[in-house]
């Protein structure tokens, strides 16, 4: 090969790539970037954001229980929600694929149906069913007399996991789904044929084969809950604020960008930090199932 | 007395009847071979010995107890899968104990168990390897053993070979065949691999559409084929249409130009089925003339086309001249070497 052809060659992947490169940079790393920068500004009540260097924004987060709580909340609600859709959305992912054709592709539409309504209207609807004293649910209840007062569901932690978890329920079992699509089709015919009980199958076949699915599917959930906007700021509202509620707050309310951009950056890092480890160990423990 | 029975079984998916009136009785220790094209109903029938299925009609005894009634787990065979179905998070040793396990043998035992069947598939030292990280042979090995160490009573192998290239499946079936000798497992294996089913097996079903063709010996199977699918499915054959000459006396069979004293029991348009290896060219006979000649190291093989439609011969390579292409010759064969049929809408 001549030179000249050699440096085409070589200069040919850099030339197809830039475009998308292009819009990488410019529509995500630029921003963030800024973003970063933005969180180590002054900001004052009349003075608007000074673009100096200062860690107060870090030291305020660092120093004030509000913020670790805030945080803490974050990531208590994500766990939660990933538990949930896990225990949930396991054995559903399962039972759909041991379901015969027509009933399966039926069943598959219903999971995945959700995901083309918009999130905030799925939310809303749980908060028109159990929303104070109008919700419909409520309603029913306390007028059979079941209940005294609404269910306890809105502002509430346990509502917002719940909501949730519905929202994100598909990413587990498409997960999971995905990993039960790699059996051996035979496998538990393989089990059964060597004196294995149903129990057992499940447990000691299906369970380990299906874990990374379960796992990586556990990452989406967990990372796309810690980071939710829409279901928090409808649920929880400004009572009980969540990291990305509170970003926002901090930006379109007090108008304090600097400190929004320092919450927003440390939410981001936490995860990346959360996802990259455990992905790594996931990786490594599962090495041969994922072979 | 039979071992393993099988009695009128039929199999049917909805309308689709896929196996039908399948009978057969195995002796203790016997080594059957089901052989048939894709689709005919081996694996289904497999099934239904192992319990993954349900017969719709017969009954299946082993030993005279009726296997039906019996959970598939409870049935105590031993089953290597096609596609292995080995557990892909366990070890080799982990994969082969698994059975032991489900029955309670003691852990001492079992090491001792699992460490005996690996060494006798030829895997000592392959203890802690994952399957993944195994080549299919050795993958097929480990589900052999696994198979194997629950001391099964019957062997129920679908086609564990297939997946094989052919140097490795030849020195697997050869491993095969000595393992099934040494410990006298009654053993059936599926196949669609006809050289397999002969170099295997005590015994070949030959399955076509559901239905048996024929049960024999292989040797049985290759020379006196029930049918003309069964002749065709084992090796190459050569059908030509003749008739019982029923006008001269002895009654003689006439095929073109080739004619012998008529076998017993036939009459009218019949089917003459011989092996290209066992037709040679002499100065009477069938005439043909060769169309190619193909040199094949040991054998020669020539395509002709005769009086009676195409032909194939084969002849050894002994060095003597051969005749080449173009030439004509007359084909001739011993009346012992052909199987005669009637044929049917003739
Ligand atoms: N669960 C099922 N439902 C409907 N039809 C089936 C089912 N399983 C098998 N069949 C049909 O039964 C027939 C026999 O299938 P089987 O798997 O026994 O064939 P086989 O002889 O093992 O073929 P191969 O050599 O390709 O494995 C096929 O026509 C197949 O389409
Ligand atoms: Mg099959």
């Amino acid at each position: 090969m001549s030179a000249v052809a050699e440096e085409r060659s070589l200069r040919a992947p850099w030339a197809l790539t830039a475009p998308a490169l292009m819009l990488f940079v410019g529509v995500l790393l630029i921003p963030l970037a800024m973003t970063v920068m933005l969180s180590f500004h002054d900001w004052g009540q009349y003075k608007g954001i000074e673009p100096v260097f200062i860690l107060k924004n870090w030291h305020e987060i660092a120093t004030d229980p509000y913020y670790a709580e805030m945080f803490w909340r974050t990531f208590r609600i994500a766990i939660l929600t990933t538990l949930l859709t896990a225990l949930l959305g396991a054995p559903e992912a399962y039972i759909l694929n041991r379901m015969s054709g027509r009933w399966k592709s039926f069943f598959l539409l219903v999971i995945l149906g959700p995901l083309l309504i918009s999130v905030v209207a799925r939310t809303l609807g749980w908060a028109l069913l159990f929303g104070g004293n109008n919700g419909l649910v409520n309603k029913l209840l306390m007028s059979l007399g079941v209940m005294r007062s609404p269910i306890p569901f809105m502002f509430t932690e346990t509502g917002m996991v719940i909501a949730l978890a519905h929202v994100m329920m598909p990413f587990m079992v498409l997960s999971v789904w995905a990993a039960l699509q790699r059996l051996d089709p035979q496998i538990e015919n393989a089990a059964m044929s060597l004196g294995a009980g149903p129990a057992t199958i499940i447990r000691r076949i299906i369970m380990p084969q299906i874990m990374p699915g379960v796992l990586s599917g556990a990452i989406i959930v967990f990372s796309l809950s810690a980071s939710a906007f829409a279901t928090p700021a409808i649920i929880g509202g400004r009572r009980l604020k969540v990291a990305a509620t509170l970003a926002y707050d901090e930006f379109l309310n007090t108008l304090n960008w600097p400190l929004g951009a320092a919450v927003a950056t440390l939410l981001l890092a936490a995860l990346v930090l959360i996802v990259v480890g455990s992905n790594a160990l996931i990786e490594r423990r599962y090495a041969e199932v994922f072979r | 007395m039979a071992y393993l029975e099988l009695d009128r079984v039929a199999k049917q998916f909805g309308t689709q009847t896929v196996v039908d009136d399948f009978s057969l009785s195995v002796g203790k220790g016997e080594f059957i071979s089901f052989l048939g094209p894709s689709g005919c109903g081996k694996t289904t029938t497999l099934q239904m010995i192992a319990g993954f299925l349900d017969p719709t009609r017969g009954a299946i005894r082993l030993e005279g107890k009726d296997l039906t009634a019996i959970h598939p787990a409870k049935r105590g065979l031993g089953i290597v899968f096609q596609s292995y179905a080995l557990f892909p998070h366990m070890t080799a040793s982990e994969n082969v104990a698994f059975g032991l396990e489900m029955r309670g043998v003691p852990r001492a035992e079992r090491a001792e168990r699992v460490r005996a069947a690996l060494a006798m598939v030829g895997l000592a030292g392959y203890e802690d390897r994952h399957p993944r990280r195994m080549s299919g042979g050795q993958q097929q090995r480990v589900a052999l053993a696994r198979a194997l160490v629950i001391k099964p009573s019957v062997l129920l192998l679908d086609e564990p070979l297939s997946n094989l290239d052919a140097k490795l499946r030849e020195e697997m079936q050869i491993e095969l065949r000595q393992i099934q000798r040494t410990i006298g497992t009654t053993t059936i294996l599926v196949t669609h691999d006809q050289n397999e089913a002969m170099s295997l097996s005590d015994r070949i079903v030959v399955m076509s559409q559901g239905k048996i063709e024929q049960i024999g010996t292989p040797q049985e199977t290759y020379e006196k084929p029930a049918s003309a699918f069964v002749s065709q499915f084992l090796g190459k054959t050569n059908d030509f249409a003749g008739t019982i000459d029923r006008t001269v006396s002895p009654t003689q069979l006439v095929a073109g130009s080739w004619r012998a004293p008529a076998p017993a029991g036939l009459g009218g348009p019949v089917t003459v089925s011989v092996r290209p290896e066992r037709i040679g060219f002499g100065d009477a006979g069938l005439s043909a003339k060769i169309l190619t000649r193909i040199f094949q190291g040991n054998h020669w093989l020539f395509q002709c086309d005769s009086e009676c439609g195409p032909a194939i011969v084969i002849r050894q390579n002994d060095g003597t001249a051969q005749p080449g292409e173009g030439d004509a010759v007359r084909l001739t064969w011993r009346p012992e070497d052909m199987s005669v049929r009637a044929r049917a809408g003739a």
